[in-house]
């Protein structure tokens, strides 16, 4: 299994404010990797500096040998390299199927193809077939978030870079939107997990780093993190 | 009869603010902007319009047509140049740029047709009909905008929410990050936009200056207005809305003339404006914004 993503020593600013510092890891081909740590970490700059929203003071990413760092957002999706944000951002005023048909923006496929990966994610995430033609702006949390899922599903990603699924869900579907995780993962797609709740995310990923004030602290198999005193202290309260 | 024919002429007036202010709110939903500059796109197609059928012999449907592309250049020329460096500035400084280019187009216009008013040529050849034995008679012009109004409604209505772009553009309207993530080129977006708006904003001229047959650099600055009430009105950001206020301030507006006074008919129609902000701050259609978090 070869190296899909490889971020190599990138900083990044707001402003004045020094957010990513000489940040490096990399994501091979297949796995799940998790991103781990506080609020205010940096975990987020570093999602939309991969998805191209922002951009590096210094330092490369580069996504299946190519270079990114400098490309336009709109084009890294077009790549296969998709994005769940925080907080969902589903298209409010859309339907539920309008939100997966902008998923589907890149595609050029033609309409079966497409229809068939409507039937996927429906498969996948029945909740939203009873919920087509609802706006998306009714949903729950929890739908909403199925729905983020599915429409980054919709662009036929290779990888998924996915910021907080489980914010501001309840512990039962959480377990779910990380049951879904690891359902995509085993199809096929590379996940790029960042989470706050880092007991879920080390129970599902192959490997993880721990971010802490824009720079890396820690790296290692997943569960061998899990069992280290220092991540345990810190992020697993226990 | 009366009463109907000065509620037609106010539905005539109303489809040309209509038409001027899915302009303004198409802009400031996609863009976040007030383009107070959309008001003298008007003035600009009208020019255009009119050198093309009275210079060139021009017939009238061509010289629309001519103005409409010369309309959507500019508007995307003034976007790219004036705004587009600006789309990470405090709105004051867009807003302030915008009534700049305002007066840049007004002055323009002052240089190459100076400043005396011209008559324009109506582009309508209907000939107006008779209803009811001759007691209500309805001229070509306002036939003809109320025609092009409802074309134009509808086919923006379809635009946006049956196609693929149309959802685009509501996408980028509510999160541009978002809509980047999807792979839409949210310049592109923006551009699409402009020129949408600046061909109406072509339409319009030729339909009110139709109507109301004069020309001066001015001309576009007093419509531009009433239509930013209108999309106010009807609630800024909303295509529907911008449609519905538009017709009512045309109605208002001919029917303050015709029954309560010419001179205080601009008054009240702004007054109206100022009574549904002070009830229903967001406008007739316009909505709160709730997100779940």
């Amino acid at each position: 299994m070869g190296e899909i993503l490889r971020v190599d020593n990138i900083n990044v600013y707001y402003g004045s404010i020094h957010a990513i510092k000489d940040v490096s890891f990399h994501v091979n081909e297949g796995e799940i990797v998790t991103l781990i740590g506080a609020n205010g970490a940096g975990k987020t700059t570093t999602m939309h500096t991969i998805s191209g929203l922002m951009k590096p003071k210094s330092g490369d990413i580069v996504y299946m040998g190519q270079s990114i760092t400098k490309m336009e957002a709109h084009k890294i999706i077009r790549l296969g390299l998709a994005q769940v944000p925080e907080g969902r951002r589903v298209f409010s005023g859309l339907s539920v199927q309008e939100n997966l048909e902008m998923g589907a923006y890149t595609r050029k496929d033609g309409p079966a193809a497409i229809q068939q990966d409507y039937e996927m994610v429906f498969d996948l995430l029945p909740r939203l077939k009873e919920r087509r033609t609802q706006q998306a702006g009714t949903l729950s949390g929890g739908e909403q978030q199925m729905l983020a899922i599915g429409r980054a599903l919709m662009c036929k990603p290779k990888m998924l870079l996915l910021d907080e699924p489980s914010m501001g869900l309840s512990p039962l579907l959480v377990k779910e939107v990380f049951k879904i995780i690891k359902d995509i993962n085993r199809q096929g797609v590379t996940v790029l997990l960042v989470e706050q709740n880092a007991k879920m995310a080390l129970e599902i990923a192959h490997r993880a780093y721990v971010l802490e004030t824009g720079s890396i602290k820690m790296e290692g198999e997943a569960h061998a993190l899990a069992n280290n005193i220092e991540v345990r202290k810190a992020y697993l309260g226990c | 009869m009366q009463f109907l024919g000065f509620l037609v002429n106010g539905i005539s007036l109303g489809s040309v603010y209509a038409i001027i202010a899915l302009g303004y709110t198409m802009v400031y939903g996609i863009a976040k902007m007030l383009n107070f500059a959309h008001g003298d796109v008007i003035m600009v197609g009208g020019y255009v319009i009119s050198t093309c059928m009275t210079s060139m012999g021009m017939n009238p449907l061509l010289s629309v047509l001519v103005g409409m592309v010369a309309c959507t250049i500019l508007g995307i020329t003034v976007e790219r140049v004036a705004y587009k460096p600006l789309r990470e500035a405090p709105s004051l400084a867009v807003l302030i740029t915008a009534i700049g280019v305002s007066y840049l187009l007004q002055n323009a216009a002052l240089l190459i047709f100076g400043s005396a008013t011209k008559s324009f040529n109506s582009v309508v050849g209907v000939k107006p009909i008779t209803l009811f034995d001759g007691a209500l008679t309805i001229t070509g012009e306002a036939l003809v905008t109320i025609v092009v109004g409802v074309v134009v409604m509808i086919g923006l209505t379809l635009f946006v929410n049956r196609t693929k772009m149309g959802h685009a553009m509501l996408a980028v309207s509510e999160d541009k990050g978002a809509a980047q993530l999807m792979g839409i080129d949210v310049n592109a977006t923006i551009s699409l936009t402009f020129a949408i708006g600046s061909g109406l904003a072509a339409v319009a001229g030729a339909l009110l200056c139709s109507s109301y047959p004069s020309l001066s650099p001015t001309t576009g600055a007093m419509p531009g207005i009433k239509a930013f009430v209108a999309a106010v009105f009807g609630g800024i950001g909303s295509i529907p809305g911008a449609m519905l206020g538009g017709i009512l301030l045309g109605i208002i507006e001919n029917l303050s003339k015709a029954y309560i006074s010419t001179q205080l008919s601009d008054a009240i129609v702004f007054g109206v404006l100022i009574v549904v902000l002070l009830v229903k701050p967001t406008g007739l259609l316009g909505k709160k914004i709730s997100e779940k978090v």
